[in-house]
C-alpha cells in the first residue's frame, strides 16, 4: 500500500492535533498522517523540525501533502520541505486550500489511491469554489 | 574576520533583538499576529546559548550556524526569511570579507530572502530596508557609517504609509497603512547594531 501522506501544519496544536482526528475518523488507518503543531516552545507558531519530523511520519513512496493553517506555517513548511532528501523533496507538496476541510479532502481522495497531484488537485479545489 | 569582533557582532545583534522584543511585538500586534518580537528573541537567545560554538568558528560557518538556529528555533515566518538572509551571506561571504565582498554578499541574501517570502521591494517588508541599505553599501565616500544607520532608519519609516500585500499583514489591506512594517524595523535595529558595534 503506497497511499499518498497527509500531513497537518498548524499554528496551534488543538488545531493541528484535531484536525488530524477528524482525518483519521474519515479514514481509518489507509492513509499515513502526522502533524505539527506549535512552536518550539509549544506556544502558538509553527517549528521547522516538527514539520520535517511530521512529514519523515507520514512518509510515503507516493508522497506527502501538506496542508497549513497561515503564513509562517507555510514558510516554516517550504523550509522543512527543503531540509528533506533530493529525491524526498520532489514527492512533497505544499497544498493551498484551507487546513482543515483541505486536509479531509485530501486525504479522502489519497484513501482511494490517487496520485500526489491529483490529492492536491482535491484540496486545492475548495480555495477556487 | 577577527574571532573576538565577530562574537561581540553576532552579541550585539542578538542582545539588541531581545531588548526591542516587546516594541517588536506591539508593532506586530497592530497588523500581524503580535509574536514577531517573542519570536526574534527566541531565536536569539537560542543563538547567544551557543556563542561559544557558534562565534568560534570562521565566519561563513558562523553566519550559517546562525541561521540554522533562527530557522529551527524562531517558530514564525521570520525564522526561515531571517535564517535564509544569514546561511545566505554565510555561503557568499569570505572568512575576511571587504566592502566589496559585503555589497555583493548582502545582495545575494536579499535575492534569497525575496525568493524565500515570494516578496519583493514595497510589499512592506524587512526588504524595504535590507535592499536601501545594500544600495547604501556601494556609495563611496566619508560617514558610509552613519548613511547606513539613517538609511536603515529612514528606510524603516518610509514603510508606514506602506500597503501590506505579503505575510499576515496583507489580510489587513488598507488598514495596513499608518503602521511601521515589524520585520523593517527588526531589520532596521539589527543593521544599526552591527554599524554600532564595529566601531566603522
Amino acid at each position: 500500500m503506497a497511499n499518498v501522506g497527509i500531513v497537518i501544519v498548524s499554528h496551534s496544536p488543538k488545531v493541528a492535533e484535531g484536525a488530524a482526528d477528524m482525518v483519521r475518523q474519515m479514514v481509518g488507518d489507509s492513509v499515513p498522517i502526522a502533524y505539527a503543531g506549535g512552536n518550539p516552545d509549544g506556544g502558538l507558531g509553527t517549528d521547522v523540525g516538527a514539520i520535517k519530523a511530521a512529514i519523515d511520519r507520514a512518509w510515503s513512496e507516493a508522497g506527502v501533502a501538506v496542508l497549513v493553517d497561515l503564513g509562517g506555517a507555510e514558510t516554516n513548511s517550504e523550509m522543512a520541505i527543503e531540509m528533506l532528501s533530493a529525491v524526498r523533496q520532489k514527492r512533497v507538496v505544499v497544498c493551498n486550500a484551507p487546513v482543515v476541510e483541505g486536509a479531509v479532502m485530501a486525504a479522502t481522495e489519497s484513501s482511494g489511491g490517487a496520485t500526489l497531484e491529483a490529492v492536491k488537485r482535491t484540496a486545492e479545489e475548495l480555495m477556487a469554489s | 574576520m577577527d574571532r573576538a569582533l565577530q562574537r561581540r557582532l553576532i552579541e550585539a545583534v542578538a542582545r539588541t533583538v531581545i531588548a526591542h522584543a516587546d516594541e517588536l511585538t506591539a508593532l506586530d500586534r497592530q497588523i500581524g499576529d503580535g509574536d514577531h518580537g517573542l519570536n526574534m528573541k527566541r531565536g536569539f537567545e537560542a543563538v547567544l546559548a551557543q556563542i561559544d560554538k557558534i562565534a568560534g568558528q570562521p565566519l561563513p560557518d558562523a553566519l550559517r550556524a546562525v541561521g540554522m538556529e533562527l530557522i529551527m528555533k524562531v517558530g514564525g515566518a521570520s525564522g526561515p526569511l531571517y535564517g535564509t538572509l544569514f546561511v545566505t551571506l554565510g555561503k557568499e561571504l569570505p572568512a575576511a570579507p571587504t566592502l566589496a565582498d559585503l555589497e555583493r554578499s548582502f545582495a545575494k541574501a536579499i535575492d534569497a530572502v525575496k525568493a524565500r517570502g515570494k516578496s519583493d521591494v514595497g510589499q512592506k517588508t524587512m526588504l524595504d530596508v535590507l535592499a536601501p541599505v545594500q544600495v547604501a553599501l556601494s556609495s563611496s565616500g566619508e560617514g558610509l557609517a552613519a548613511r547606513i544607520v539613517s538609511t536603515a532608519a529612514a528606510a524603516a519609516e518610509a514603510t508606514i504609509p506602506m500597503k501590506a500585500v505579503r505575510g499576515r499583514a496583507s489580510f489587513l489591506g488598507e488598514r495596513s497603512v499608518g503602521h511601521m512594517d515589524p520585520g523593517a524595523r527588526s531589520s532596521a535595529i539589527m543593521i544599526t547594531a552591527i554599524v554600532n558595534e564595529s566601531g566603522a
